[in-house]
């Protein structure tokens, strides 16, 4: 039943916190190679949908199913992790009391993540290649040495994007990448999440409109836990209820 | 592709001076001056201080295991001393099985069974007649307890204070267990009167000294090996378990095993001090094992510094070592500065006295010139 072509294919996806519906009978369609960025007042239910599809969150009823058959549901999250997920938390979530070097190196995919394996194996040259390659893209090639908690916020940020690129996911998460970042380090974030939309489908949950049209291909737009309106940025304007929702209150969206 | 691991910052990868330091006073110099001086030279150790020093070396292998778990890994356990008494009683039990018919009553049964009118060796005491069997038994039960143990905990995903709480029930549980007379281990007054060890009489000074240097020996190996785990990569994801564990889930990595695998290491260091306390204290007693032991041997980890094997060391031999001469002259106050000494660490000096050797070190290096590494940031 799952579409063909979609990396992540969500169907009548409800949350229930106690009464109250986080997600309510949600279907969310991404395809390959997609940049999709979700977008939605505050309590509309972006993080709930990020945690239902890396599993911390199980939904009270529903279908997750990742790339062509594999049913999420039920999956631990280190399980849903090695499927080729990868996800990055709104606030920078980082090893601080490691270097930058090591803090990657940790996120590296490799064959077993299980404690003598980890022990007892150094890193192969390759994995080392793709380190140092993954510090050119995410900007912070002279910062390998560096203990992760001293880096700026925004260095923080691009180091998690790192961290989540290495686990070599087919699918990332990202969570709010620009928050509290100065206006520079919004730009940068935005080029560097393009060029990785080459390989990888990702899903941004954003609240800079500017960021949105920045990056946005196709916005979706949440409220109350379901799909309100989908499409290009210049519709997703447009649209009477999400202007309606959206602009009622802050002047988001305006152009 | 350029070469790009070069970037990689390389760790010093040999010990340092300090560590072969330490291994030639410990192990060289303090024998010889318990030997070689005549007794009323100043240069004189006496066979009491050796012994003294070697019951607190015996605690500094505890306290590199309880650092690694809770320095590196920031799990805070409150009953380290439960598999520090399993350790103990396991050597114990063997060595007053070695006692035979010296005994008080001439039994070739431990005096207390005598008292306690316990007819037959109860079968678990059997094995303990082979040295070999203690010496495996004193790792391999607090191993196994940690195990299972631990397993339940981390499974349960119980974490943070919930952990101290339920270790520190596990302490008072033991505590009480061992106290019973029918458990079979002494009771209250647990395990002593010790003769001899393969032959060698307790008593004897010599035994003490080769006692003290299996432990100088064994804590060599125990250091040697933590240093080798925590700059393993797994030593790594120890550290990152600490500062995120969310992070490390999502990273592929299963915690809860690394947790499991910190927690027995923990508990192995733990009861292998044990094996070597008893023999050189000559007793084991519930007292030693309980509550407020395990909430000391925290201590000796604070003050020395957390997440610094050295600084475990450093703890458990400077708390001990002021214990003993505090308790000398003040005896009453001898909790009250333990307290305090507490408070002032974690108040003050969070890195402890590793912290304040550090200080020391970086405003001697601030007078000459700071030359800062490519790509560091001043922060």
């Amino acid at each position: 039943m799952s579409e063909r072509g979609s990396i992540i294919y969500l169907e009548g996806v409800t949350v229930d916190y106690d009464g109250f519906k986080a997600l309510n009978n949600l279907n969310f369609i991404v395809n390959y190679n997609e940049l999709r960025v979700v977008i939605g007042p505050n309590g509309a239910g972006k993080t709930t949908l990020l945690d239902v599809i890396c599993g911390k969150t199980k939904p009270a009823s529903g279908r997750v199913i990742f790339g062509k058959d594999t049913e999420l549901i039920g999956k631990r999250e280190d399980e849903i992790v090695k499927l080729g997920i990868g996800r990055k938390f709104q606030a920078p979530s980082i090893y601080a009391n490691l270097t930058v070097w090591e803090n990657l190196d940790l996120s590296v995919k490799r064959v077993s993540k299980g404690v003598l394996h980890t022990m007892l194996k150094t890193s192969t040259h390759e994995e080392q290649a793709r380190i140092g390659e993954t510090l050119e893209v995410i900007g912070l090639k002279d910062y390998a040495p560096t203990r992760a908690g001293s880096l700026s916020h925004g260095q923080k940020q691009w180091l998690e994007i790192g961290m989540v690129i290495l686990q070599d996911p087919s699918l990332l998460l990202v969570d709010e990448p620009v928050a509290g970042m100065t206006d520079r380090e919004t730009e940068q974030t935005g080029i560097l999440l393009q060029s990785l939309a080459a390989k990888h489908a990702i899903v941004v949950i954003e609240h800079d409109m500017e960021f949105v049209r920045q990056i946005a291909r196709i916005v979706t737009v949440l409220h109350e836990g379901t799909v309100i309106c989908e499409g290009p940025v210049e519709k997703v304007q447009a649209d009477a209820r999400v202007r309606e929702i959206y602009l009622g209150r802050q002047k988001v969206a305006h152009a | 592709m350029t070469e790009n691991h070069d970037i990689q910052p390389h760790a010093q990868r040999d010990v340092g001076l300090a560590f072969w330091v330490t291994g030639f006073v410990l192990l060289i110099l303090m024998p010889l001056l318990n030997v070689i001086p005549p007794e009323d030279s100043w240069l004189h150790l006496s066979d009491f201080s050796l012994n003294r020093f070697g019951k607190f070396l015996a605690f500094a292998i505890l306290a590199i295991g309880l650092d690694l778990i809770w320095g590196y890994t920031g799990i805070l356990s409150l009953g380290q001393g439960v598999f520090f008494g399993l350790g103990a009683y396991c050597m114990g039990m063997h060595l007053m099985l070695t006692i035979g018919k010296e005994s008080v009553y001439g039994s070739e049964l431990p005096d207390f069974m005598v008292w306690n009118q316990v007819k037959e060796l109860p079968f678990f005491w059997k094995p303990f007649y082979s040295f070999p069997l203690a010496l495996f038994g004193a790792i391999l039960v607090p191993t196994l307890f940690a195990l299972v143990f631990g397993f339940l905990a981390f499974r349960s995903r119980i974490k943070g204070v919930y952990f101290a709480i339920i270790t520190q029930a596990l302490a008072l549980v033991a505590w009480l267990v061992f106290n019973r007379n029918e458990t079979n281990l002494g009771g209250t007054n647990g395990l002593t009167d010790f003769k001899q060890l393969l032959g060698f009489r307790l008593s004897e000074p010599g035994t003490q000294r080769a006692l003290y240097v299996v432990t100088v020996l064994c804590l060599g190996g125990a250091y040697l090996l933590c240093r080798w785990i925590i700059r393993s990569r797994a030593g790594k994801v120890l550290i990152a378990v600490r500062d995120s564990e969310q992070r490390v889930v999502f990273s592929g990595y299963t915690p809860a095993n690394y947790k499991l695998f910190v927690f027995v290491t923990a508990a192995a260091l733990a009861g292998l001090a044990g094996m070597l306390y008893v023999p050189q204290v000559g007793i084991i007693t519930p007292a030693q094992i309980g509550v407020l032991p395990s909430l000391e041997m925290v201590i000796w980890v604070a003050v020395g510094g957390r997440g610094t094997l050295a600084g475990a060391v450093l703890g458990a031999v400077s708390v001990n070592l002021g214990r003993s001469v505090l308790t000398n002259y003040f005896p009453e106050l001898w909790p009250f500065i333990l307290g305090g000494l507490f408070v002032a660490v974690v108040l003050l000096f969070p890195d402890g006295l590793i912290g304040i050797l550090r200080n020391l070190k970086e405003q001697v290096r601030v007078r000459k010139p700071v030359v800062v590494a490519e790509g560091e940031t001043l922060t």
